[in-house]
């Protein structure tokens, strides 16, 4: 059983409908109760951290977050799912976010103009660290973003996949004891995307 | 790299994939959820779907085949076509759909772009642009005029102007459809796609008048396109969506090899 969290930040019909159709039973929830008897846990979103963060706070999923994570529940997060496990966000000036991993959110600067921000459509993952959410996934394969901010991950260790946009190279996939995050949408990502999702229904967080 | 999009296009009427010139003449070519499977699997990197008589005929958009798809195809896609409000908005974004497509809705009422950006995100709101070609002038300094209500009605608004109100208003991506070249098969509209992609910092999508693959080059490179509709070329099986990949990357054109 897989179960997402629902704070309010986006849509979840996409990650729901991707487990489902890898044959996984799905829990959509921003119950505290169940949030931590959960044997698997999805940390997806999409629009602004500070929002998310917010949403956090007011449903009071910061502890339960905090301690499924610390337990070694096995834990995905995805896009805003990914850039509030960070200690902050430059977003709306700054966001003090949730400091599950060391490192910040930046915002895409370029003065190439021809560069578009948001980042939208698909771009290489190069893997930089073998990692079980990547399992039979061929290096630098392309998955789907949309974003404007992205992870910069102080502590290198955590980098397992990185991505280059705007003059970045930025950490696309981190990875932390049971704890994988990544900032593009694997269930927009076609068949490679289902196959990370499966690698991480699989996973036992070893 | 970033890599350039392929978005096939399927035009929807009666729950059956159609094609037109010019939206006249439809044949009809297909299962709407069949045929996104097979250029899913195909290669595609996204796709949209317009439902295209639901405006005309006054209905709400046709949300189970939205339903359909998002449970079929784990892609990206688009759907336009009789969306009238906010809820019609909320309603395709919940039924799976990634992005909505609005036209002639926001000519008529252009902030539903920023209610809509505000609620789902900029990148969920599409916003589709018909202009077609006329003297440039103090009224339309771009030389395009918007059009709305399938080429219908001619709304005195310049191209240009109008791609940078959207842009300001909260629009995450452009759809530039060349009502001269739609349908066509004689290449994109190079020149109105590089201004529009010139003068706005959020993506743009080249739409109408794709054929050939050099079709497709030209409007990555000279048209600075950031993604490329395509229909006629693929639906009538003269190209794969593989063909056009492998041309594209020999063309040395960013492009997603495996999927």
């Amino acid at each position: 059983m897989i179960t997402i969290i629902d704070y309010k930040a986006g849509n979840l019909t996409s990650v729901k409908l991707a487990f489902e159709s890898i044959g996984q039973k799905v829990k959509i929830t921003d119950n505290a109760k169940e949030i931590l008897q959960a044997e698997k846990i999805v940390f997806p979103g999409v629009g602004a951290a500070k929002a998310a963060m917010d949403n956090l706070k007011s449903l009071n999923l910061i502890e339960p977050i905090r301690k499924v994570i610390a337990d070694g529940v096995p834990f995905l997060g995805i896009c805003i799912g990914m850039q509030v496990l960070f200690e902050k966000s430059e977003e709306d000036g700054r966001t003090e976010c949730l400091g599950i991993l060391p490192g910040s959110v930046k915002k895409f600067k370029t003065s190439d103009k021809m560069c578009k921000i948001p980042q939208i459509g698909w771009n290489t993952v190069k893997i930089t660290k073998q990692h079980p959410i990547f399992d039979g996934i061929e290096d630098e394969s392309e998955f789907y973003f949309v974003h404007s901010f992205y992870p910069a991950c102080s502590d290198k260790n955590n980098i397992i996949g990185q991505t280059e946009y705007a003059g970045s190279v930025f950490a696309s996939a981190a990875g932390h004891k049971f704890l994988a995050a990544v900032q593009f949408h694997p269930e927009r990502s076609g068949r490679i995307g289902l196959k990370l999702l499966e690698n991480f229904s699989n996973w036992d967080g070893d | 790299m970033l890599t350039k999009r392929i978005i096939p296009c399927l035009d929807v009427r009666n729950r059956k994939v159609t094609k037109g010139v010019k939206f006249q003449n439809n044949v009809e070519l297909g299962d709407p959820v069949e045929m996104a499977v097979a250029y899913s699997d195909g290669g595609c990197d996204e796709l949209v779907f317009y439902d295209i008589t639901a405006s005309a005929e006054e209905r709400p958009i046709d949300i189970e085949m939205v339903r359909q798809v998002a449970k079929a195809v784990h892609i990206p896609f688009a759907v336009g076509g009789g969306i009238k409000n906010i809820e019609d908005m909320r309603e395709v974004l919940l039924a799976g759909a990634e992005k909505v497509s609005v036209n002639s809705l926001t000519v008529q009422n252009p902030n539903i772009i920023a209610e809509g950006a505000k609620l789902f995100g900029s990148q969920c709101i599409v916003l589709g642009m018909d202009p077609v070609k006329v003297e440039k002038s103090g009224k339309f300094p771009s030389g395009y005029e918007i059009t709305i209500q399938g080429f219908r009605t001619r709304t005195g608004l310049d191209a240009l102007e109008w791609a940078k109100r959207a842009e300001g208003l909260g629009a995450g991506e452009i759809v530039v459809n060349s009502v001269d070249a739609d349908g066509t098969q004689a290449g994109f509209e190079i020149n109105l796609t590089r201004m529009i992609s010139e003068n706005v910092g959020i993506p743009v999508v080249a739409s109408g008048g794709g054929g050939t693959e050099q079709h497709l080059i030209d409007v990555f490179t000279e048209g600075k396109a950031d993604a490329a509709i395509i229909a006629s070329m693929i639906h009538t099986g003269k190209f794969t969506i593989k063909q056009i990949k492998d041309t594209l990357t020999a063309a040395g054109i960013p492009i997603r090899r495996k999927w």
